[in-house]
């Protein structure tokens, strides 16, 4: 609790002590007008005062004002117990409901806590303590195990592992060496680490990932700027309502007497504040956007929440999103030579490439707990766009494409499979053949699965690649419609056409990794890009950001989503409703004060707590 | 020129509302959002009138919420 609060705190308890007091003793009258008194200044003077100050600044309506006419009201009518209580009742409200607004607030920042204060630079030889702000780019920074890594940087000394559970919400460590890019944020584990820095501070994943989270909620959703527009009216609707319901009843219908109806008409004051809906909304999203980062995934306005809500189709980009963009070999086809041989000959055949290609065949190998063995390859040589021959156990290798195979006259059978073939050939006869295809993400198929539980309508997958290879990876991963051989324009036109497809709620997601489709991502509604670690154009171009390149992710985040939209109907619905048949009651006169400060205080604390499940929530 | 600025004692959520919309009112403002649960304002205006409305809305906060400040770096 912050001072103010607690200075709050004391002066409810110190005014419900006299308050109670004062109703218990058995004192004249005079004495007890006076033990209430205290008891209302004491918990309230503050806000008449303010009401005062308020309305000389020309702010009528404001809810000290409203609280001040209510009470005062009541202490005419002579009824004191009921003002204290209002006053006291809305005092206690205000302090729960800021304590829970900076709860939340902080288990935000907690959540984000990612930004390293400190960094340890090596300056002539020397290690130096500074600002992160202060180390500039080609610089060499120390990271000591425990410590958060504070700049991006390329790893040039050391081994250890990153625990990047802040940045993606995956519970399992990173293995890093030299050579490797390491982002901002992550906490090194087990051994120090020296880095080159890459990119200044400012430009640096954590400082741009804040930025992001820190700006969202000025994004506001519909259904925010719908309440903060209803309060706008409510307020002098509902203070109208009172005025009237003060003088006019009393003067044309026989019997009633003006006291009885200016206390109906005070219970509408106490009920007229607004300030239970317009802080459970704006709450609500901060809890959703707060819950996505926790899994890894950072949305940028809470429209964007919103809108995921209603999502209807999501459509997907193929390689990089549904598939790894890393190949992995899928088929071997025997020749002269066993499976395994085959794959150890290419293997080898490919030892010095780092193409992705044969980077597929050699990690094929040694998953399959063989070493390579250099001493057994020599006279290595690339033919250029066809492939590799040399000498392999002191026989003659060939690994490449069909040219290879006819340049050495070899006698290969053509393979008609999906994918990246390579031949091999050994000492003038067809060892056989291996054919490589891009991986399917290994969440892919369920993440459509996961989708289509949830309620999606249609699923599509856009790819530049060959109608062969599309249509196999959509049947296997289980997506609707596949669109196949598209230039990036052609994507930006199927966009629109799937767009003008969707229902007029509807929303359409296009999931991607940001690389080349920006024009897309920037054309759906919402556009989610995933791999976000890194990749600033993924984070510039998007409007929600998969820290992980897991596909699954995005049904969790609908789920969500839909959570926070579910929880803002249910305090709007709650909260005028009570309001509502408060206000009837009190205008029929059923009402007491009572009632209308729970229609106010309480119905404010329920939807604050309500409010703040989102932040709790687990997505399954 | 747009700028996020810190607000110190925003106290209602409501008054952030009012605040947004009075700071938008101001001549010269291109976009003004107050987010109540960070406790920001995003103020985008013109380079060369800025500090002039920033003076503006900092009037038009302290009448909604005498207490609320903006925080300038």
């Amino acid at each position: 609790m912050s001072k103010k609060q607690k200075k709050q705190l004391y002066k409810i308890i110190i005014s419900a002590i006299i308050f109670i007091v004062t109703i218990l003793l058995p004192i004249p009258t005079v004495a007890k007008f006076i033990g209430y008194m205290l008891a209302y200044i004491c918990v309230g003077g503050e806000i008449v005062i303010k009401a005062g100050k308020n309305m000389l600044r020309g702010q009528v309506f404001d809810e000290n004002f409203l609280m001040t006419i209510a009470t005062l009201g009541a202490f005419i009518l002579g009824e004191y117990p009921e003002g204290i209580a209002v006053m006291l009742f809305y005092q206690v409200g205000e302090l729960f409901q800021s304590y829970a607004v900076n709860q939340s607030r902080k288990s935000i920042t907690e959540l984000m806590d990612i930004c390293p204060d400190t960094a340890v630079v090596i300056r002539d030889g020397m290690e130096e303590t500074v600002d992160p702000e202060e180390v500039s780019v080609d610089e060499i920074v120390v990271i000591r195990p425990g410590e958060k890594v504070p700049l991006d940087g390329i790893v040039i000394e050391g081994e250890s592992t990153l625990d990047t559970k802040a940045l993606t919400g995956e519970s399992i460590p990173r293995e890093v060496g030299i050579g490797d890019t390491i982002i901002s944020g992550c906490i090194n584990l087990n051994r120090p680490l020296k880095i080159k820095v890459t990119k200044e501070f400012g430009e640096s994943t954590v400082s741009k990932i804040l930025d992001l989270v820190e700006n969202a909620s000025s994004q506001k959703a519909p259904v925010e700027n719908f309440i903060t527009k209803f309060a706008r009216y409510y307020t002098p609707i509902v203070v109208i309502c009172a005025t009237i319901l003060a003088i006019i009843p009393p003067i044309i219908l026989p019997n009633a007497t003006f006291s009885d109806w200016i206390y109906r008409a005070l219970t509408f004051l106490v009920i007229s504040c607004p300030c239970a809906l317009v802080i459970s909304i704006p709450l609500s999203f901060f809890g959703g956007i707060g819950c996505a980062s926790k899994i890894g995934v950072l949305v940028k306005g809470s429209n964007y929440l919103e809108a995921l809500a209603n999502a209807e189709v999501v459509v997907f980009d193929k390689t990089g999103t549904l598939t790894k963009g890393s190949f992995k070999v899928n088929k071997i086809i025997e020749g002269e030579l066993s499976k395994e041989e085959v794959v150890q000959v290419a293997a080898h055949g490919e030892f010095y490439s780092n193409h992705p290609i044969a980077l597929s065949i050699k990690r094929e190998y040694i998953d399959t707990k063989h070493t390579l063995d250099e001493t057994m390859i020599s006279d290595l040589e690339e033919v250029v766009g066809e492939g590799i021959c040399g000498i392999y156990k002191g026989k003659k290798i060939y690994v490449g494409n069909r040219k290879l195979m006819k340049r050495f006259n070899i006698p290969y059978k053509e393979v008609n499979e999906i994918g990246t073939v390579v031949y091999v050939g050994i000492d003038n006869s067809y060892a056989g053949a291996i054919v490589i295809t891009d991986e399917i993400k290994s969440d892919s198929k369920d993440a459509i699965k996961a989708l289509k539980v949830t309620g999606i309508k249609k699923t599509v997958m856009l790819t530049g690649d060959i109608d062969s290879i599309g249509k196999k990876i959509g049947k296997e991963i289980g997506i609707d419609e596949v669109y196949t051989e598209l230039l990036p324009e052609d994507k930006v036109n199927h966009m629109e056409m799937l767009l003008k497809q969707t229902s007029s709620s509807g929303k359409l997601a296009f999931v991607g990794d940001g690389i080349n489709d920006a024009p897309v991502l920037a054309r759906a509604d919402i556009g989610i890009a995933m791999g976000g670690l890194g990749s600033d154009a993924a984070i510039e171009a998007a409007d929600v950001v998969l820290m992980t390149d897991e596909p699954s992710k995005i049904s969790k985040i609908i789920k969500i989503s839909r959570k926070t939209l579910i929880i803002c109907k249910q305090n709007i619905v709650f909260a005028l409703g009570i309001k509502g048949i408060v206000l009837l009651l009190g205008a029929l006169g059923f009402a007491s004060m009572w009632a209308a400060v729970f229609a106010d205080v309480g119905v404010s604390v329920i939807a604050i707590l309500n409010a703040m499940r989102v932040l709790y929530y687990k997505v399954k | 020129m747009k700028k996020v600025f810190k607000l110190q004692e925003l106290d209602c959520a409501n008054c952030a509302a009012k605040m947004e919309k009075a700071i938008n009112n101001i001549e010269g403002v291109k976009k003004a959002t107050i987010s109540f649960m960070t406790q920001k304002l995003t103020l985008e205006a013109d380079d060369n009138i800025f500090e002039e409305i920033l003076e503006k809305a900092q009037k038009a906060i302290s009448k909604v919420e005498p207490d609320c400040t903006i925080v300038r770096k």
